[in-house]
């Protein structure tokens, strides 16, 4: 170690007294010629390669939604909304890793329109009793709503509100509509 | 009972506007006959007593008062028959007798053959101001008079003059109170309005309520929105229900028979969204569900909004209380053992404890006294029933069928029915039914019915 760093002092010792020596008079600033313009075509002499013609490469337009979204109105945002709803196990209110993306994609949203006001929705399947089920309803809404809170939306613009079952997304009676009814659903209730 | 009479009467014509009958019960009341107080109309010793109730004399012979004259004994046989004191002769069997023509000369002999223990005989008179209706329940076997009534009021609503002579007879013959003059109310989608606001489409429910039996259903909220959970408060002059009208849930108090704007006790907002409620027995204060504490729990308010406190406090769902009715408990629905189940506790919220241990159980309802119950929804396969818990024997009694599914319990005021609502039929319905099981009926028809409650 010792001896590896001598080693590395007496190089640049050496370097320094290289640079010294080369250093004596700088040289005199002269006007040089410019270069010799460049051989017109009509001359004979072997043509180079062809100049290259340049196109430019057409970019696909930001995604045009972006700019939508803010010009549209209310009702129509919500009718084909933007955000993805976040989905539920039976009487269950833990929102699993899909669940979590989709809040994910959620927030960018909102923070990419930071004067929107959201109300989540929370929403079961037609299973359990109907007062219970305003309650399961409210859960849901308030476990999303405390997940987007911890991705740094501000809790002020999340609203909750609970239906129960009262306002099923689909109509059947069966896993498939129950599984898409058990949803924390998003509305933008102002812009 | 003469004050609950008059100030029910009151509200009845207050409210309709549609109605608008208004029978001064007793207030015509010809002098008692001797001996009516004590005469106990009986059957055959171990079975009721048979009751028969011809159509009513229309003394005037228009086509109303002869209208009504049918109508009043026909609720009156069906208000008898609801509460399974007395056998109801069928009245197609009356025709083999003659129809009286006078409250005063009734062939008694032949109602006697036909097995009648008890014979209710009256008359409808048109009158200036409207109609007088008499009432005359007479003892087959003695021909003495056991009670007799006089009513005046209008002929809007004919049924009422049978409502109350049924309660009266109850109370006279067998100390019962009887539930004719009770009313429900519910939640019914049946004129498919749809939601104010941004959105899906999406129906509205508003509250109505009816006749015990599902006669006279009358809307009485006009919200754009859903307005559920109604709770008749004591004196039965205003109905406390949840409604979505601000975008969020609030309880609203309104006076029902006076259009004045609805007062709501728990102040709700955004932030402190309020359902659920449920009056205490003495009208004063409203238990209820709320998200303020950003869980639901329950809370009990004065009806004048002031005196808000906390009865629970635990991270699981407490929801849908009822009080018991002293007063002096609460039941409600609770999760904090993984599932919903009954659980009770003082009302001051200390010393909870669960009194279930099912699937999955909710909308506990507690029993008037003499009773002391909760009823309860209980999963029972892919649905619901209702179940009863018995405090005495500590042990709970399936009352429906499994037929369907069967929610949302309320008890009658004498306690010895439960309407519900069921999908029996279809669509969401409401039912009554005995507590012993027996005695189901429909009475709702028009769009989806929910969320029962019976008045005092």
């Amino acid at each position: 170690m010792t001896q590896r760093r001598t080693v590395v002092v007496v190089a640049m010792v050496a370097l320094m007294m290289v640079g010294a020596c080369g250093k004596k008079k700088p040289p005199v600033a002269r006007p040089t010629l410019p270069p010799p313009p460049p051989p017109s075509s009509s001359t004979n002499r072997t043509p180079g390669p062809p100049e290259p013609v340049k196109e430019p490469v057409p970019v696909p337009a930001e995604p045009i939604t972006s700019d939508t979204l803010a010009s549209t109105d209310i009702d129509t945002l919500n009718k084909n909304s933007p955000f993805q709803p976040v989905f539920f196990a039976y009487d269950e209110d833990v929102i699993d890793a899909v669940g979590q993306q989709a809040l994910g994609h959620d927030a960018e949203l909102m923070k990419k329109y930071p004067t929107w006001i959201v109300t989540i929705e929370g929403h079961s399947d037609e299973r359990g009793t109907a007062e219970y089920n305003l309650a399961l309803g409210e859960r849901r809404a308030l476990a999303a709503r405390n997940y987007l809170v911890s991705l740094g939306i501000p809790a002020d613009r999340l609203r909750t509100v609970s239906y129960g079952k009262e306002f099923p997304f689909e109509p059947g009676h069966d896993e498939t509509s129950w599984s898409k009814n058990r949803r924390a659903h998003f509305v933008v209730t102002s812009k | 009972m003469r004050t609950l009479t008059t100030s029910m009467i009151a509200a009845s014509v207050a409210l309709t506007l549609a109605q608008g009958a208004q029978p001064s019960a007793g207030s015509q009341e010809p002098p008692r006959q001797q001996g009516e107080v004590s005469i106990s109309i009986t059957g055959p010793p171990g079975l009721p007593p048979k009751y028969a109730v011809p159509d009513f004399i229309a003394l005037t012979n228009d086509a109303e008062t002869v209208a009504a004259a049918k109508t009043i004994s026909q609720v009156l046989w069906d208000d008898l028959d609801f509460e399974r004191e007395f056998y109801l002769i069928s009245r197609d069997t009356y025709r083999t007798i003659p129809p009286a023509t006078s409250i005063d000369q009734v062939p008694l002999d032949q109602w006697k053959q036909l097995g009648a223990d008890g014979l209710i005989i009256g008359t409808v008179r048109k009158t200036a101001s409207g109609v007088a209706v008499q009432v005359r329940l007479i003892e087959v076997a003695s021909g003495r008079t056991a009670l007799a009534k006089e009513y005046s009021g209008t002929l809007k609503n004919p049924r009422l003059y049978a409502h109350t002579a049924s309660d009266e007879i109850h109370q006279q013959q067998r100390n019962l109170r009887g539930v004719a003059r009770t009313k429900l109310a519910f939640t019914s989608d049946r004129d498919g309005e749809r939601m104010k606001g941004p959105v899906i489409d999406r129906g509205i429910s508003n509250i109505y309520i009816s006749d015990y039996d599902g006669a006279n259903q009358t809307r009485v909220t006009v919200s754009r929105s859903l307005d559920i959970t109604p709770a008749w408060s004591p004196d039965r002059n205003s109905i406390a229900y949840t409604s979505y009208r601000s975008d969020f849930p609030d309880i609203l108090i309104q006076f029902i028979y006076e259009g004045k704007v609805p007062f709501k006790p728990a102040a709700g907002s955004s932030e402190k969204q309020n359902f659920l409620p449920a009056w205490s027995p003495d009208g004063t204060q409203l238990a209820f569900t709320t998200n303020r504490d950003h869980n639901n729990e329950i809370y009990v308010v004065n009806r004048d909004g002031t005196n808000l406190r906390r009865l629970t406090n635990h991270p699981a769902i407490d929801v849908t209380p009822t009080w018991s009715p002293t007063g002096n408990q609460i039941a409600f629905t609770s999760d904090r053992t993984g599932s919903p189940q009954i659980w009770i506790m003082n009302a001051d919220g200390s010393e909870p404890q669960r009194i279930t241990n099912e699937g999955f159980c909710d909308r506990p309802t507690w029993s008037p006294a003499p009773f002391n119950e909760i009823a309860y929804a209980s999963r029972n396969g892919a649905g619901f029933d209702i179940k009863v818990f018995d405090f005495a024997s500590r042990t709970s009694k399936t009352i429906t069928d499994g037929i369907g599914s069967n929610e949302s319990p309320a008890f009658s005021p004498n306690g010895r029915h439960i309407a519900f609502t069921s999908t029996r039929a279809g669509k969401e319905q409401i039912f009554l039914i005995d507590r012993d099981g027996k005695n189901l009926r429909q009475v709702t028809r028009a769009g989806m019915n929910r969320y029962p409650n019976w008045s005092q």
